[in-house]
């Protein structure tokens, strides 16, 4: 069953194409990589996925509801993380998962309990109390995906979530994506590491807009005739003419 | 023959609020002229506020540093003049354009385009057709080259360099160290910064930091050599049932996913054998397991811990 | 319903936990309650007149006791017309009252006498209030007296404003006006300038250069000065030629004088810039620690005469407030440097104590 939908999508700004007509579908549980250089797109096609921003044409939907009119429900239904944006500095961790508890729509008694549980497997049990800010940029991570995965959400949208931490704290990060996607959750990371594109069910890679590469690593390395994910990547952007102009 | 860097027991705390933050720990190393040298760590692990102590911008609790030969706080003002140095987010006048760029930062060493073009050509030459376009309107990979060649426009005898292809694409780091590798050519030491690990390997020599103390420095076949467990890269249809099932198995030290393989440290390489067979009880199909070499992120993951 | 009530939870703890915001959120309202309720007042009181009397009767002994006893007036009596020249030229006094020869007399066999009230009205608002206050008594005086003559009399009251005869608001509010661009531009804009350069991170760079880093201020100080120069003629052209409010005084002087306030002000924003870590912060403390003061303190809205002498001796300490005083004593009393030389002087040293303390206190590294 596919959760997220996409035929023709499009944002211009202008004359600007920023995203060109991208289609794709992605299923329940999968872990979907979604690739690109710098000013390829992929942030604003992600924006207009979460219900951010408006398509200027082109048909979504995702997690069942539409991208027009109903992009209130889809932001109930998903989860948010990225590298930027995530937990307050100034509160504390506890602080933290109840106001997003709220946010989301939690009852007491489950902010309660996923407090708990939360704070166990992360084993931050007696850090309960400390500010966000004092916690080091791993453990940062680690939390704000648990945090975005509160309210048991069909799909969680990671932008760049594993830039500048450490080599452990990555793989450690991607366990829990590992685990999440297990459960059924589906995952739509982008990410820089190439490496970490070939966890990943499904990869599309996005240049001057558009969508020039689709399907699982093993596809794409041997469409491509590479041995790493990195090589196809490179192989791909080099061929842009965004970015440079 | 004399270091171009020598730092000595460098230690830096900083004091945010209440509490106190150390940020480099017993810091020790040369680099030699002409070298390549990287700092290889991720965030937080103390390489910008090493450089900053490098560059003089910042003042250590404990410990000295010499940069050709000069004390960086008795002789910052000479030091000042003669190194090149280009800052995390690399630094930029957004409104100005290229041209602008590089002519004010060229005024600002006292010289001119003109006068070390040839040092910068070969970086400059990617730019140069946007040189009346602002510096903000610039992508990411062309910033970074301009920055470069503003950071070289005086000829300096020791370039730092700090996460210079952080939120870069992976084609303009590639070219970036391209760039690098020709420099070193005409005799400027490079002292290098990056929290990605693949381009140790483009160094001569590597410094690994973490959390603000040395792992090891050495040039990054040495620090792979030094990796005495076997390592082996395994593979199979369901990778992650896989990594789940390795780590229960006790005669698995570490197993963390490298990409295709999983990098899984066995206890005694004999016992790789009584692997497999496991392996292929529970199921796992298309399964590959080869003996590998270290590299240089698996010897940091080994450090670290 | 709940999601709201959380996030208005969360704002409370952001709130909280930032003391610097807290203290202007809560500390300032009282802060300046206090002063507006009680030491800024547009109400004047105590101030220092002169009596000039050359009656010296019974009627003239009356009046004058009568000032006396008002709160409003504390009397300082003078002898002759030079001394009272000179007091309003020192800015001594703000209003005399002159009573003529043989008052008593006049009243008596002629019914009616004129008592001349001359104000100071580089103030407007306080020359007016003043008049009013010596008119009241004097017909107060009298009603009193009425009871006891046998024929009505009056005394008539000429009233003169001294420096400003069309009681022109804009004579009082260019200069403050000028003060106010000045520290605006100078201050503000500069500190500003200053640590955006720091938060671009291109400060850096500049830093680790053989550029002296104090070179790197006065090139953001220099566009700065010559706007405020700019500001300072066009403000001057429009008050001379729209709003006919004269140059009485020295151009000159008067140029000099605002080049000198320019540079202490230009001072002040190097020495905000060193202590601000962002552009908010500069701004906020230009805004709450310049701006402000200056509005309170220069007297171009409140009279600082009238204030609790705790916080005219703060006054003191503002630079707008010695600006303001002589911009007024150049410009539209048209006096020369011997009427300002003090006050001068004062800036003077404030400027270098200002620049000397931003310059020691810039600093060469990031720390």
């Amino acid at each position: 069953m596919n959760v997220i939908e996409v035929n023709k999508l499009s944002k211009h700004f202008g004359k600007f194409k920023a995203v060109d007509e991208i289609s794709f579908a992605v299923s329940r549980g999968e872990i979907f990589g979604f690739l690109g250089a710098n000013g390829a797109g992929k942030t604003t096609a992600m924006r207009m996925l979460c219900g951010l921003s408006l398509p200027t044409f082109g048909q979504a939907q995702v997690a069942g509801f539409d991208l027009y009119k109903n992009a209130e429900e889809i932001k109930r239904n998903i989860g948010y993380m990225s590298q930027k944006f995530s937990l307050y500095d100034d509160l504390n961790i506890r602080e933290n998962i109840r106001f997003y508890g709220g946010i989301y729509g939690l009852t007491d008694s489950e902010i309660k309990a996923k407090t708990g549980t939360m704070l166990k497997n992360l084993k931050l049990e007696k850090e309960g109390n400390k500010l966000v800010k004092s916690l080091p940029l791993g453990w940062k991570q680690k939390l704000s995906f648990s945090v975005a995965m509160l309210h048991d959400p069909q799909i969680v949208f990671l932008d760049e979530p594993t830039g500048g931490v450490d080599p452990i704290t990555r793989r450690e990060f991607w366990t829990m994506i590992y685990e999440a996607s297990d459960k059924g959750t589906t995952v739509f990371v982008t990410t820089h590491y190439m490496d970490e594109a070939e966890y990943c069910h499904r990869v599309s890679i996005m240049v001057d807009g558009k969508i020039d590469a689709l399907g699982t690593p093993l596809e794409l390395k041997n469409k491509f005739s590479s041995s790493t994910m990195g090589d196809v990547f490179i192989k791909l952007a080099r061929k842009a003419k965004r970015g440079d102009d | 023959m004399m270091a171009a860097v020598k730092v000595d027991r460098v230690k830096k705390t900083f004091n945010p609020g209440k509490s106190i933050v150390t940020a480099l720990e017993n810091i020790s190393f040369e680099v030699l002229r002409g070298e390549l040298f990287g700092v290889i760590g991720p965030d937080g692990a103390g390489k910008t506020t090493l450089f900053r102590i490098l560059t003089t911008l910042l003042l250590a609790n404990q410990g000295e540093a010499q940069v050709d030969g000069l004390d960086v706080v008795k002789d910052f003002k000479i030091i000042r003049k003669q190194v090149g140095y280009m800052p995390g987010r690399f630094s930029l006048y957004q409104d100005l354009t290229v041209e602008e760029n590089l002519s004010f930062f060229a005024t600002l060493f006292n010289t001119s385009i003109s006068a070390n073009y040839d040092l910068i050509k070969d970086i400059y030459s990617h730019i140069e057709p946007f040189k009346h376009r602002k510096a903000g309107a610039l992508s990411g990979g062309m910033k970074q080259k301009l920055a470069l060649s503003c950071a070289l426009i005086h000829r300096p005898s020791v370039l730092f360099l700090d996460e210079p292809t952080t939120g870069v694409d992976a084609v303009s780091r590639q070219e970036f160290w391209e760039l690098l590798k020709n420099l070193q050519k005409q005799n400027i030491t490079i002292v290098v910064s990056t929290p990605y690990m693949d381009e140790a390997s483009l160094c001569n020599r590597v410094a690994l930091l973490q959390e603000g103390r040395i792992l090891d420095i050495d040039s990054p076949q040495g620090i792979t050599k030094k990796f005495k467990k076997p390592l082996w890269a395994i593979r199979s249809k369901e990778m992650f049932r896989l990594m789940q099932d390795l780590n229960k198995m006790t005669e698995v030290e570490s197993c963390y996913p490298f990409g295709q393989d999983h990098h899984v440290v066995i206890r005694n390489a004999s016992l790789i054998n009584l692997l497999e067979n496991e392996l292929v009880t529970l199921g796992h199909i298309d399964l590959k397991i080869k003996a590998i070499d270290a590299t240089i992120e698996d010897s940091f993951m080994a450090l670290m811990k | 319903m709940k999601q709201f009530l959380f996030f208005v939870r969360k704002e409370f703890l952001h709130l909280w936990r930032d003391k610097r915001t807290l203290f202007i959120l809560f500390g300032m309202p009282i802060i300046q309650i206090f002063i507006f309720g009680f030491a800024l007042t547009n109400e004047v009181k105590d101030s220092r007149i002169a009596i000039l009397d050359e009656a010296k009767d019974e009627a003239s002994e009356a009046i004058i006791h009568q000032l006396a006893a008002s709160q409003y007036f504390d009397i300082e009596k003078t002898i002759s017309e030079q001394q009272l020249v000179r007091a309003f030229r020192e800015g001594k006094i703000k209003l005399a009252v002159v009573f003529p020869q043989k008052l008593k007399e006049q009243l008596q066999h002629t019914n009616a006498a004129s008592v001349q009230l001359i104000a100071d009205a580089t103030d407007p608002n306080v020359a007016n209030t003043l008049v009013n206050y010596a008119s009241a008594i004097i017909l107060d005086y009298q009603k009193q007296s009425k009871g006891f003559e046998p024929i009505p009399y009056t005394i008539k009251t000429e009233m003169r404003m001294l420096y400003n005869p069309q009681m022109k608001g804009s004579y009082n509010f260019v200069p403050g006006v000028m003060a106010m661009v000045l520290m605006l531009v100078c201050a503000m804009m500069t500190s500003i300038s200053i640590v955006r350069e720091k938060e671009m991170g291109t400060m850096e760079i500049i830093l680790v250069s053989p550029m002296v880093p104090l070179l790197v201020m006065v090139a953001k100080m220099v566009p700065y000065f010559i706007l405020s120069s700019v500001n300072i003629a066009s403000i001057l052209l429009l008050s001379v030629f729209v709003l006919d409010v004269p140059i009485n005084g020295s151009l000159t002087l008067l140029v000099a004088e605002c080049l000198l306030f320019t540079l202490t002000v230009l001072a002040l924003g190097l020495l905000i810039s060193s202590v601000s870590g962002s552009q908010q912060v500069a701004m906020l403390i230009s805004l709450m620690g310049l701006f402000l003061p200056t509005v309170m303190f220069s007297g171009f809205m409140f009279p600082v005469e009238n204030m609790p002498t705790a916080l005219q001796v703060i006054s003191n300490i503002v630079p707008a407030k010695w600006f303001y005083y002589i911009v007024k004593n150049v410009m539209i009393k048209g006096l020369g440097f011997q009427s300002i030389w003090k006050e001068t002087l004062i800036l003077v040293s404030m400027m270098i104590f200002l620049m000397a303390v931003s310059i020691k206190n810039f600093k060469t590294r990031l720390e």
